[in-house]
């Protein structure tokens, strides 16, 4: 298996951040990332949870990529992945058992999420451990990002606090501001998710999707 | 039997798989452009959840849980933790075992959603079963029930998504919104109408 050719690190880190981001770009790894974001503290733990994986998966994958033949490297990816997973997930129940039991089966779930896989797959098995794990870092924090802007809306409109702290008393509590509970339920994560596209794509026009069947032309009256 | 029913209309349209756990997204949104697309998606789901969901209930009770090895002599022997690994092993086993099976003997379906078996090894809503059957501690009945369930629950929104998807191919929508912003928008949608079906069944 021959190596990528080498690239700057600095792009490697801060291109998937906004520019490639993998959730709304790439559409990797919306699966867990929409769940846990009823509030920001599981959108953080989660979030770590899954740089450590992949920057980890990442680095163990590229020490090794010489070795792996490539018939079988999904089976050896998905393995190394997966005990990975069962570390953090052993971690989080033995010392964070409230917000591990709040995450459910969604930390078990970073095993089969796309994004760890993409990374490995496509970046960490042609290039040396420093960039591959740069580059996973990276990954990691763009989905970061996104999981703590949605998590962050959700809890801030939904129950008026933020990270547990109340900063709009509610109207229960004597204040002016009444929770959207909308905001708590799955399909608000969705209608966040959508718009945050909107919004990064009306910057970014180079992503635009071109359209399938593209409209006639207007007649035009003589 | 009663209790089976209401197991099986919950796991698939109150408790549905993409729509309110969020589980099996990338291939929802990204399979579902095409009608045709959505509904080989759609079975392979439903086959694939409905033999490894009780599989994984079979090995789960027998080999993994704390206690199962009492017969051996170990009583205090708990290899739960090892749970994760050997679903995923048993899911990328029970997808590469029925594709070969299907290509051998029936090339005509194989041809038709057969291609959509390997995205299935590494997909959320599949492990999710698993996990959540674990975590409600089903029976081997109750995981057979559930897995129909959830595959049948996930096929019919994706299926749904897929005809009002091609509904919109030639709909004038905003540019930064077309594709996958109007796909979850969609979807957000999809997921408050379903949300009318939780009164559907008593918890």
């Amino acid at each position: 298996m021959t190596d990528a050719p080498r690239r700057a690190l600095w792009p490697i880190l801060t291109d998937p951040l906004i520019r490639q981001n993998p959730v709304t770009l790439q559409i990797l790894g919306i699966c867990s990332a929409l769940a846990v974001t009823t509030s920001i503290v599981t959108a953080l733990t989660m979030s770590l949870s899954l740089i450590f994986v992949v920057v980890m998966a990442a680095l163990l994958i590229s020490l090794i990529r010489r070795h792996i033949p490539s018939s079988i490297r999904l089976i050896v990816q998905i393995m190394i992945v997966a005990s990975l997973v069962i570390v953090i997930d052993q971690f989080l129940q033995a010392y964070f058992y409230e917000i591990s039991r709040s995450l459910s089966v969604f930390v078990s779930l970073i095993a089969t999420n796309c994004l760890v896989l993409g990374r490995t797959e496509s970046f960490a098995r042609h290039n040396a451990p420093v960039p591959a794990m740069v580059d996973a870092l990276g990954n990691g924090l763009g989905y970061s990002l996104v999981l703590l802007l949605i998590g962050g809306a959700r809890e801030f409109f939904g129950t008026g606090k933020l990270a547990g702290f109340q900063i709009l008393a509610t109207v229960d509590q004597g204040g002016w501001f009444v929770p959207l509970n909308l905001m708590l339920l799955a399909p608000s994560a969705f209608f966040i998710l959508g718009g945050l596209v909107w919004l990064i794509r009306s910057f970014w026009a180079e992503q635009i999707e071109q359209p399938e069947f593209p409209a006639p032309e207007p007649d035009r009256a003589p | 039997m009663n209790d089976l029913v209401a197991l099986f209309l919950r796991a698939a349209f109150v408790d549905n798989m993409p729509l309110t756990f969020f589980l099996g997204l990338c291939t929802f949104i990204a399979l579902s452009r095409r009608t045709g697309a959505a509904v080989g998606l759609g079975l392979a789901v439903i086959g694939v959840m409905g033999v490894t969901v009780p599989l994984n209930q079979l090995i789960y009770a027998n080999l993994l849980a704390p206690g199962a090895w009492r017969w051996a002599g170990m009583p205090e022997l708990d290899l739960s933790y090892l749970a994760l690994i050997a679903f995923i092993g048993v899911v990328a086993a029970t997808v590469q075992l029925t594709e070969m099976l299907l290509d051998r003997f029936f090339p005509k379906v194989h041809a038709s959603f057969g291609v959509f078996l390997p995205l299935l090894a590494v997909h959320c809503a599949i492990l999710g079963g698993a996990l959540f059957m674990v975590e409600r501690q089903y029976s081997f009945a109750e995981a057979t029930v559930f897995g129909l369930g959830a595959g049948t629950g996930f096929a019919v929104a994706v299926i749904l998504l897929g005809a009002i998807r091609a509904r919109l191919s030639y709909a004038d929508i905003p540019d930064g919104l077309r594709g996958l912003g109007i796909a979850f928008v969609l979807t957000g949608m999809m997921s408050l109408g379903f949300s009318a079906f939780a009164q559907m069944v008593a918890p």
